[in-house]
């Protein structure tokens, strides 16, 4: 029901980007999807892989600092109006977004599916399949993205 | 196991415990022959003897000291290579040499008799801080013209440990060996170590029988202590030393860790007024000045050493009569000047360590934009502050600008870094970068 999303510092100057990617690729790890948070300063760039711990232990080795949060993952109806009902049931839930990013678009699906990082997972996701919001597994997560 | 917190009397330690009046005589006669030695053999001490209308037979008591000239390391470099010497070559056994950051380097020379006053004092040293025969010692000071291999290595091979002659340098194979050889002592500077220990967990060394670390060569604050032994369990012991008096173990911290003991038989401490030059009471916080007693190449009368402490003038718990020195947080040369204030870096690591989660490494660097002095301290961000939400780093951020504004009464900017971006020296650590165009 949760997803484990790896976050990088990143120093702002050129390459800093690009390192982690590297590491990422010489260990043969796919990057599902990804969101890079900048301030003038520094980047925190937020990854979802499907083995995070080789990913967490080659990106550690490699002189990253990582951190391992948990995300849910929702499934928001490709329409109109689709993402602010799923908002509304965060609402009602009386849980607040500290930031979302997709995980798949619905270009040919009738759904798409957003991360949501909300403060305690662990009682959003019971509070939101109440309200009707569709949280995947794990498992279907990575189906969804055909991982 | 064996404890570290009450050590066993090492029969070495003993000149450690001499009642006072009989250490005071004999220091007035080590000072007389000593005085007699540099005036017949070094040309710029008699020259400067002369100049004040004295001569040797002048020192009649301890405190005549205070009306001898200084000598200040300026003088080494002016008399470059060997004009302070006492003792001619075919006495000299060694030399070592400091590294000049500016021109030459000074040079120090020692004779035979010279080496066993420093081994001597180096397993006084140890056996302070609760070494024994049977610890396995890695030496992870650099090993060559600087002081600090060769000292820590005869100390503590006399001493009776088995050591490790690793010198500095190669990370990785420091791990290895911390780990596969069993070391229970380490001597390097606190920032290797603390390089040491952040890499040893990225790569899941075991360095659980390690309990003493042997701290020196370069200044470090009471709150780097703190975190240090917190994060590995290992005792950290302050030890002081440096080339132009002997090298490593002038002094150093007992079981107490409370001040560090300098073995005066040898190295005669006076604190003064850096300005005026006049000594100062114990207790009272000036430069450290100190003169070499039984030191034959190259004798030192009143050496001016920069640092800045003061003598603890309370007897130790430890039952040592030799006198304490305040640890040495800065040295006068070290503070640097910012919009009108004075600032040391040691005040700056104790204000990041101030704020919670904060691993000392940092450095600062000062600009001058438009006119204005600007200064920055870097931070490297660590796993334990690191946070996937951008207002968790900015916090992190504006805590540490409020520590160091509060401690420094001025502003600072601080800025995130990455991990392992500030150079990290196998030796002591750069921590200022002056930049500033003057």
């Amino acid at each position: 029901m949760k997803l484990r999303q790896l976050s990088l510092f990143l120093e702002n100057r050129p390459g800093q980007l690009k390192l982690p990617c590297q590491v990422l690729g010489k260990a043969g790890i796919d990057i599902l999807t990804m969101s890079l948070a900048d301030t003038q300063q520094f980047g925190i760039l937020r990854l979802v892989v499907k083995e995070e711990e080789k990913a967490r232990r080659a990106l550690e080795a490699a002189g990253c600092v990582v951190n391992v949060t948990e995300v849910l993952a929702a499934e928001v109806p490709d329409r109109a109006g689709g993402l602010a009902d799923v908002l509304e049931a965060f609402d009602r839930c009386g849980l607040s977004v500290e930031y979302m990013y997709p995980l798949t678009s619905g270009h040919h699906a009738k759904t798409a599916v957003l991360l949501f990082r909300v403060e305690d997972p662990d009682r959003a996701a019971p509070l939101l399949r109440e309200r009707g919001v569709h949280i995947l597994t794990r498992e279907e997560a990575f189906r969804s993205v055909g991982a | 196991m064996k404890s570290h917190d009450a050590p066993r009397f090492h029969p070495a330690s003993a000149p450690d415990y001499v009642p006072v009046p009989q250490l005071r005589s004999l220091q007035l006669e080590r000072l007389k022959r000593i005085v007699r030695r540099a005036f017949d053999r070094v040309k710029l001490f008699r020259h400067r003897m002369e100049e004040r209308k004295l001569v040797p037979d002048d020192v009649r008591a301890l405190e005549d000291l205070g009306r001898l000239p200084f000598t200040v390391k300026t003088d080494l470099r002016d008399t470059y290579p060997f004009g302070l010497f006492a003792s001619p070559m075919d006495e000299v056994v060694r030399l070592h040499a400091s590294s000049g950051t500016t021109g030459k380097p000074t040079v120090v020379a020692y004779t035979q008799s010279d080496l066993e006053v420093w081994t001597e004092a180096m397993v006084r040293s140890l056996a302070a801080c609760g070494l024994h025969r049977g610890d396995v010692v890695q030496n992870a000071y650099g090993y060559g013209l600087f002081t600090g291999g060769l000292g820590a290595h005869y100390g503590a091979e006399a001493l009776g440990a088995t050591v490790i002659p690793i010198s500095g340098g190669n990370t990785e194979r420091q791990i290895m060996v911390l780990q596969d050889f069993g070391v229970t002592a380490i001597c390097c500077t606190p920032s290797y170590f603390l390089h040491l220990m952040e890499r040893g967990r990225e790569l899941g060394a075991d360095f659980s029988k390690l309990r003493a670390g042997i701290f020196g060569a370069e200044p470090w604050s009471e709150a780097m202590r703190r975190r240090i032994e917190a994060d590995t369990g290992v005792t950290a012991y302050d030890i002081y030393g440096l080339s132009e008096i002997i090298g490593p173990g002038v002094g150093i911290e007992c079981f107490a860790q409370s001040g560090l003991h300098i073995f005066e038989d040898h190295f005669y401490p006076e604190i003064i007024d850096p300005q005026s030059g006049e000594v100062l009471p114990d207790g009272a916080e000036g430069e450290l000045v100190l003169t070499t007693l039984s030191k034959d190449a190259m004798p030192m009368i009143r050496y001016r050493t920069r640092d800045v402490t003061a003598i603890v003038p309370e007897p130790c718990a430890c039952g040592r009569s030799i006198r304490r020195i305040r640890r040495i947080a800065r040295r006068s040369d070290d503070m640097f000047i910012i919009r009108g204030v004075n600032v040391f870096p040691s005040q700056v690591e104790t204000a990041l360590l101030a704020v919670e989660g904060t691993l000392p490494h940092y450095q600062i660097v000062l600009t001058r934009e438009k006119g204005l002095d600007e200064m920055e301290v870097k931070v490297e961000v660590t796993p334990e502050v690191f946070s996937d939400q951008v207002r968790a780093l900015e916090g992190l951020q504006r805590k540490l600008e409020q520590a160091l504004d509060h401690t420094l009464g001025i502003r600072a900017r601080v800025t995130l870094v990455g991990p392992r971006t500030l150079q990290r020296s196998e030796g002591k650590a750069k921590r200022v970068l002056d930049q500033r165009q003057i």
